[in-house]
C-alpha cells in the first residue's frame, strides 16, 4: 500500500519535473539542458523573495514564477536564437548556460546553512495507515491541475494550438501565419514557468541545493526519453513507470540505485525503442 | 548619398596552391609555408616543460603542462567524434574514468608496471567503453548526446552504490613515474603524435567515410557501409585517446576515484573544441594549453572557474562560433579584398 502511495506522489514529481522539459523539445525541437538550472533558481528566488525582500510567501511565489517566464524568453531571445536549428550548438549552448547557473549558485552566496521553502499547509494526513504530510498531497493536486491546464490550453486556445501546430509541422504552420520564433519563446518561457512550478511544489519537501539541479535535469530527460522526446502523454506514462520503479526499487533493494535506474531506464529505451513509447511520428529522423 | 554595396572575396594565396601539390620543395618560401607552423607548434611544445622552471614558474605547473596534455587527448577525441563522425559525445569524463579504474585495477591487483599498464589500459579501455557505448550508437544528435551525458554520471552511482572499487575513497597507492620530465615529455609526444597520427587519418579513405556519416549517413548506408560499425571505430579510436589520458592521470596522481568521472572532464575539452576552433584538430588541443592553466591559476576561486568556462564556452559559440584556429587558418592561407557588386 505504501509503495502504491508513495509511488504515486513520486510519478507526480516527476511528471511535474518533467514537462517543463518535455514542452520545449516538441514544439521548438530545442533541447533545455539547462532546464535543472532553472528549477534551483526558482527555488533560491522564492526564498530570497521571502528573507531578503520580506515579502509574503503567496506573493513571492507568483512573482518568481514571472520573473521565472521572462527569464526563459531572454535565455532564448538572446541567447539561444543566436544558434537555432545547430544541434550541437544548442546542446552545448544550454548545457554551457546550465552550468555556469548552477556553479554560480554554488559558489555564490549560496552555502553555509541550509535553505528551506516552508510548506503551504502544515500537517498530516493518515492515508490507511500511512502518514502523509499535506505538501506531498499539494504535489499530487498541482501536478493533475497542471497536467489539466496544459491539455485545456493546448487544444483550446489560439496560442496553445498555434504551439501544437509549430510542433506537429513547423513549415506549415510558418505558412499559417505562425511565427516560429514567437512560438519558441513562449515555448521557452512556459518552459522555465512549469520547471519553476515543480521547483515551488516539489522543494518545501528539503533543502535547496545545487545537486538537485543535475538530478532534475537527469530525472527530466529520462522521463522525457522514456516517453518519447516532445510527447506529453508518453512524459507522464513514463513519469508513472519510473516512479513507482523507483520507489519499488527504494523498497527492495537500496535507496542508491534511485538514479540508476532513471539511466537504466534510459539506456533500454534507447536500445529498444530509441523513439520511446510514444515517439512514433519522427522514429526515422531520430535513429538510422 | 550613394551606397556602394561591396562584398569581401576571399581567394586563396598562390603559395598555398602551389604547396598542395608535390611541387612543394621547388623553393625555400615554399618549404617554409607548409614546415613552419607544424614546427613551431611541435618546438613549441617539446620546449613548454623547460621554460617552465627558466621562467620561474614553482614546480606545480609542471603538473599543469601534464594535465593540459591529458585534456588536449580528450579534446582530440571530442573534436574527431563530433566534427568529423557527427557524435557530439557530452561525456569525456566518462573516458578518463575508466581508463583510469582500468590502469589503476591492473597496476594494483597484477602488479603491473606503468609502461603495461597505460597501453593495455588504452585499448581494453576503449574497448569497454566502445561495447558500452554500442548500444547508443544507433542515436543522432542530441539522443547520442544525452546518453553520454548519462554514462559517466551512472558509473559515479553505481561504484558508490555497490561499494565497488574502493568505494568513495577510491584506488589509493597507484604506481607514480620516475620523475617529472618522463612524465610530461611522454604525454606531451603522445599528444602530438595523436594530433599528427587523427589528422593523417581523417583525410585517408576511411576518414572520407566517417564525414560521409556524419553528413549524410542515408548515402553512406546506401553504398553498402555498416554505419554502426564505423561509428563503433570512431568510438574507439576517440574513446582510446581518452581512456590513455585517464590511466596516464591515475598514474600522475597515484589514485583512480570517482572525481575522474567529474563534470571537469566533459566541459573542459569541449570549450576548448569551440574556442580553438572546432574540425581543425589543432584548435582544441591549443584551447587546452590556454584553458586548463587558467583553470588553474582561478582554482582557488572554487566552482566559479566551471562558471568562468561556461560563460567563455557560451560567448564563443554565440558570437564567433568559428574558434580562433579557423579563423587563424584562414588568414594563413587566404586573402580577401572588397570587389563591387
Amino acid at each position: 500500500m505504501d509503495i502504491l502511495i508513495y509511488g504515486i506522489i513520486n510519478s507526480f514529481s516527476l511528471a511535474l519535473m518533467a514537462i517543463g522539459f518535455t514542452l520545449v523539445y516538441g514544439i521548438s525541437r530545442l533541447p533545455n539542458f539547462a532546464h535543472g538550472a532553472l528549477y534551483v533558481i526558482t527555488g533560491f528566488l522564492v526564498w530570497s523573495l521571502i528573507n531578503l525582500l520580506k515579502l509574503h510567501y503567496a506573493i513571492s511565489i507568483p512573482l518568481a514564477l514571472i520573473i521565472m517566464g521572462l527569464v526563459g524568453a531572454a535565455i532564448y531571445r538572446f541567447v539561444l536564437i543566436r544558434v537555432r536549428g545547430m544541434a550541437t550548438s544548442e546542446i552545448i549552448a544550454t548545457y554551457a548556460l546550465g552550468l555556469a547557473i548552477l556553479e554560480f549558485l554554488r559558489w555564490g552566496g549560496f552555502k553555509g546553512m541550509t535553505y528551506t521553502l516552508p510548506v503551504f499547509i502544515e500537517g498530516k494526513i493518515d492515508i490507511s495507515g500511512i502518514p502523509i504530510d499535506f505538501q506531498r498531497i499539494i504535489v499530487v493536486g498541482i501536478g493533475i491541475v497542471v497536467v489539466a491546464f496544459m491539455w485545456l490550453f493546448t487544444h483550446f486556445n489560439k496560442i496553445g494550438l498555434a504551439l501544437r501546430g509549430m510542433a506537429q509541422d513547423e513549415h506549415a504552420a510558418m505558412m499559417l501565419g505562425i511565427d516560429s520564433d514567437w512560438m519558441a519563446v513562449i515555448a521557452m518561457a512556459m518552459g522555465s514557468i512549469l520547471a519553476g512550478i515543480s521547483a515551488i511544489a516539489l522543494l518545501p519537501l528539503g533543502n535547496i541545493v545545487v545537486e538537485a539541479g543535475y538530478n532534475v535535469l537527469i530525472l527530466s530527460i529520462a522521463v522525457c526519453i522514456v516517453g518519447g522526446l516532445g510527447s506529453w502523454v508518453g512524459a507522464i506514462l513514463a513519469a508513472f513507470m519510473i516512479g513507482f520503479l523507483q520507489i519499488i526499487t527504494v523498497a527492495y533493494i537500496q535507496s542508491h540505485f534511485q538514479m540508476v535506474v532513471a539511466l537504466l531506464a534510459i539506456i533500454i529505451t534507447l536500445i529498444l525503442r530509441p523513439s520511446g513509447l510514444f515517439g512514433r511520428q519522427k522514429e526515422l529522423e531520430e535513429r538510422v | 548619398m550613394s551606397t556602394i554595396e561591396r562584398r569581401k572575396e576571399r581567394l586563396d594565396r598562390g603559395i598555398k596552391v602551389r604547396t598542395e601539390g608535390i611541387y612543394a620543395v621547388s623553393s625555400w618560401q615554399e618549404v617554409t609555408y607548409l614546415v613552419l607552423p607544424r614546427l613551431i607548434l611541435i618546438v613549441g611544445l617539446l620546449l613548454l616543460p623547460l621554460l617552465i622552471p627558466i621562467l620561474g614558474f614553482s614546480p606545480y605547473w609542471k603538473r599543469v603542462v601534464s594535465m593540459a596534455a591529458i585534456y588536449g587527448l580528450l579534446a582530440l577525441g571530442f573534436d574527431f567524434l563530433a566534427h568529423f563522425v557527427g557524435l557530439v559525445s557530452l561525456g569525456g569524463a566518462f573516458f578518463i574514468g575508466v581508463g583510469g579504474y582500468t590502469a589503476a585495477l591492473l597496476n594494483k591487483s597484477l602488479g603491473l608496471s606503468p609502461v603495461f599498464t597505460i597501453p593495455m589500459a588504452t585499448v581494453g579501455g576503449a574497448i569497454i567503453c566502445t561495447l558500452l557505448l554500442l548500444p547508443a550508437l544507433p542515436l543522432r544528435g542530441v539522443y547520442f548526446a544525452i546518453v553520454t551525458l548519462m554514462y559517466p554520471l551512472a558509473i559515479m552511482r553505481i561504484i558508490e552504490a555497490l561499494n565497488i572499487f574502493g568505494g568513495t575513497d577510491g584506488i589509493l597507492g597507484v604506481a607514480g613515474f620516475p620523475n617529472t620530465w618522463i612524465e610530461q615529455y611522454l604525454i606531451i609526444l603522445i599528444v602530438i603524435f595523436a594530433l599528427f597520427g587523427l589528422r593523417r587519418l581523417v583525410n585517408e579513405d576511411i576518414g572520407l567515410v566517417f564525414r560521409g556519416v556524419k553528413d549524410n549517413d542515408q548515402s553512406v548506408r546506401a553504398s553498402g557501409l555498416s554505419i554502426t560499425l564505423y561509428k563503433a571505430i570512431a568510438v574507439f579510436i576517440a574513446s582510446g585517446l581518452g581512456c590513455l589520458g585517464g590511466a596516464y592521470l591515475a598514474h600522475i596522481y597515484m589514485w583512480a576515484g570517482i572525481s575522474q568521472f567529474a563534470l571537469d572532464f566533459s566541459v573542459i575539452p569541449i570549450a576548448a573544441t569551440v574556442i580553438g576552433g572546432g574540425g581543425t584538430l589543432v584548435g582544441p588541443l591549443l584551447g587546452c594549453f590556454f584553458l586548463v592553466p587558467i583553470s588553474e591559476w582561478l582554482r582557488t576561486f572554487g566552482t566559479l572557474r566551471i562558471v568562468f568556462y561556461s560563460v567563455i564556452l557560451m560567448a564563443f559559440i554565440m558570437f564567433r562560433s568559428e574558434g580562433v584556429m579557423v579563423y587563424a587558418q584562414r588568414k594563413y592561407h587566404q586573402f580577401q579584398r572588397w570587389v563591387k557588386v
